[in-house]
């Protein structure tokens, strides 16, 4: 283990870096990242001796040695091809906030800042915040996140306040051997509404981002959040979403994983009274790409409601992992929780680990789970070919029918049109 | 246009057709009725193409080609259409989707472009009202939640739509009501012409009180032990299959 850890290219360029990083003089921001450092330091990013890691090796993340990379040229063609018309829209270039590519003119309600930049001018509206729905303690990847990052966003929305265009936050890494280590703060007021879409993408192949969202949600307050990983073929992806949800607030996520060489996904909540949360995902990996995706749902009070449902597509001789935490504490009575995960594997050497876990600690429940693991049916591709369409179209056509199921719960319609085509290119088929 | 000679099929080593042999010229229409089991299914199946039926022996020829040849979907745009017994839900797709896939992949084969968007829904939609179905089927999934009647109503619509030249019909009368039954038929006879042919399974004389077939064929132990005219129906309603068990045609 020692020996893992000097190998640590993270760990022997701290010490440079450190300097570079924003809000060194705030003692409560240092104290975060010391202890950031501490846990990481003892035993590096995570590998599969640790159980909750079981199906997920990173300790060879260790080795890359990728260092932060400031704001460079952006193609602006490409980067508009992902951007959303109809949405406000927030770009991190190498994790750093781009302040001149972001379009937020007309917002209202709503304060977004780079991350860096409320550091330096205005600490104290981050301080006691940051840090609180995730700690350090959580996992290395997140202890990772609080030591590293540079930048990101803060999304303030006023309480009341319902966003009427959503706002996109687009992750785009231009820079080989870039790691973009980013830190979103985002709070949604009491009874305010709002929808957030975050795009990760890479314009180069080789790089590593490391981002971890803070979601704060007040009483009543909605808040939908749709992730788009679409991280080029060999980038490493860590992206987690750590939510705290008030009492009678609404959470609903969708998770598309589609892209990246070794990506892991965290979407955990914590419930107050009340309060409801929907998760949907869906996972399509092939070559050799690894998909790793871990939820976790915290019913701490009565009366809560959680719907999750994520499906996956593995082909050639990838691998996913789909591991749904539900707790329910003893006093979380009248919980109301469904889980499922589906899965279809393409060829025999793909594989997924899937693993529901429920944990109650009260009898006052509803929940359920299921889990299906299976292959196309051959009967419906011949069906398909006996109208005339060939053998490969037919199973496109069943696999796109299978995962545009998790596409079609996205109600944003531009957004959903921009999903079907990542599938289509996938699966081609005549589109719709 | 079809000829089947000495047909021997077997599914996994286990002799299922001993020996069928049949004609269809263009234009004709043939019942085949049957005890349960007979292998109606499987010569279905057979002709469209499904894996997992080993042919032993003998041959069949369509419009010149040996139709045994080639993969399920060219048979298909070459015209041959099954009407399954059991028709397959298929979550996800609508079947709009789907008759437009099958259509183009039709067209295609043929030389010719994909269907006009506005000429597909006409067409589309007149045989929706041939079959007097709901246009809300169309965007529902494929026999997805659809009634026993409903499917085999489905089928025909894609006939229909995909105008096959030799249309093989296993089993779409059973589970039609009363009226469904009288509407597909019309449908059906809608499609008669002097080049299509068709094979219908059927187990009930009622099909083809509508449907008049040109020739009636029984269907026993893996051959056709009789063959005759429409009365042949008839007799078989009155006396049933034991009297000629074990015969040749
Ligand atoms: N996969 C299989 N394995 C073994 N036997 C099979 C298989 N599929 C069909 N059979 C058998 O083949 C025989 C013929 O079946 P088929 O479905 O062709 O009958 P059928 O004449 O269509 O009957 P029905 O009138 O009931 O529809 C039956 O005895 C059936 O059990
Ligand atoms: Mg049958």
């Amino acid at each position: 283990m020692m020996n893992e850890l000097s190998n640590n290219a993270y760990l022997a360029a701290y010490p440079a870096l450190a300097d570079s990083l924003p809000g060194r003089d705030l003692p409560w921001l240092q104290q975060l990242r010391n202890e950031a450092l501490q846990v990481f330091g003892q035993t590096g990013f995570p590998g599969n001796r640790e159980e909750e890691w079981r199906y997920t090796n990173l300790s060879a993340l260790g080795k890359t040695g990728f260092a932060p990379a400031a704001v460079g040229a952006v193609d602006a063609d490409w980067l508009n091809s992902y951007r959303l018309d109809n949405a406000f829209c927030v770009v991190l270039v190498n994790g750093c906030f781009a302040s001149d590519l972001s379009r937020l003119e007309g917002l209202e309600g709503v304060t977004v800042n780079g991350l860096a930049e409320i550091l330096t001018q205005n600490p104290a509206a981050l301080e006691g915040k940051l840090g609180q729905a995730v700690a350090s303690g959580e996992h290395n990847l997140v202890a990772f996140n609080n030591a590293w990052f540079g930048d990101g966003v803060t999304i303030e929305v006023a309480a009341k306040q319902v966003l009427d265009k959503p706002i996109q936050i687009l992750h785009v890494v231009t820079e080989a051997g870039a790691l973009a280590a980013t830190r979103n703060l985002i709070t949604i007021g009491d009874q305010a509404e709002a929808e957030i879409i975050e795009t990760y993408v890479g314009s180069t192949d080789s790089y590593f981002t490391a981002a971890v969202n803070e979601c704060l949600l007040g009483r009543n307050a909605g808040l939908t959040l749709t992730k788009v990983q679409l991280e080029a073929d060999k980038a490493q992806h860590f992206g987690g979403t750590y939510v705290k949800q008030a009492q009678d607030s609404r959470f609903l996520h969708h998770n598309f994983a589609l892209g990246g060489g070794l990506a892991r996904s965290d979407i955990h909540s914590d419930l107050d009274k009340a309060a409801e949360c929907s998760l949907n995902g869906l996972f399509v990996a092939g070559k050799r790409q690894h998909i790793d995706n871990h939820t976790r749902i915290k019913h701490l009070k009565p009366h809560g409601v959680s719907r999750e449902f994520y499906k996956g597509v593995l082909d050639n001789r990838a691998r996913g992992v789909f591991q749904g935490r539900v707790i329910v504490a003893e006093n979380a009575q009248r919980t109301d929780s469904e889980m499922n995960n589906r899965n279809l594997l393409l060829s025999a050497d793909a594989e997924v680990d899937t693993k529901p876990q429920l944990e109650i600690y009260n009898d006052d429940v509803k929940c359920s789970h299921g889990v299906t693991v299976g292959q196309l049916e051959e009967k419906s591709v011949f069906y398909l070919q006996s109208r005339g369409v060939d053998e490969a179209t037919a199973r496109n056509i069943l696999t796109f029918a299978f995962a545009n199921e998790m596409a079609d719960k996205v109600e944003n319609a531009e957004l959903k049109g921009l999903l079907l085509n990542e599938l289509l290119a996938r699966f081609p088929a005549m589109s719709l | 246009m079809l000829s089947i000679k000495n047909l021997h099929v077997s599914i996994n080593d286990k002799p299922i057709l001993k020996g069928l042999t049949l004609d269809i010229n263009p234009g004709e229409v043939h019942a085949i009725m049957g005890p349960n089991g007979a292998g109606k299914s499987t010569l279905s199946h057979v002709l469209s193409g499904k894996a997992g039926y080993t042919v032993t022996e003998g041959s069949v020829t369509y419009n010149g080609k040996d139709l045994l040849e080639l993969a399920p979907e060219i048979r298909a745009r070459e015209g041959v259409f099954l009407a399954f017994q059991y028709p397959v839900e298929i979550p996800g797709v609508s079947n709009i989707y789907l008759l437009k896939a099958a259509l183009n992949a039709m067209r295609k084969h043929h030389g010719l472009p994909e269907v006009d968007a506005m000429d597909f829904l006409t067409i589309v939609k007149s045989k929706v009202k041939l079959l007097q179905m709901d246009e809300k089927f169309l965007y529902r999934a494929v026999n997805e939640g659809f009634s026993g009647g409903e499917k085999k109503r489905n089928e025909i619509l894609q006939a229909a739509v995909l105008e096959p030249k030799l249309c093989i019909l296993d089993e779409t009368d059973s589970g039609l009501d009363i009226d469904a039954l009288r509407i597909v038929a019309e449908g059906v006879n809608s499609l008669r012409s002097a080049e299509r042919s068709f094979l219908m399974i059927t187990h009930y004389q009622r099909l083809l009180d509508y449907i008049k077939p040109d020739v009636v064929h029984v269907l026993a132990d893996g051959k056709i032990v009789k063959s005759g005219g429409p009365d042949l129906a008839l007799e078989l309603e009155e006396k049933g299959y034991s009297w000629l068990e074990g015969r040749a045609a």
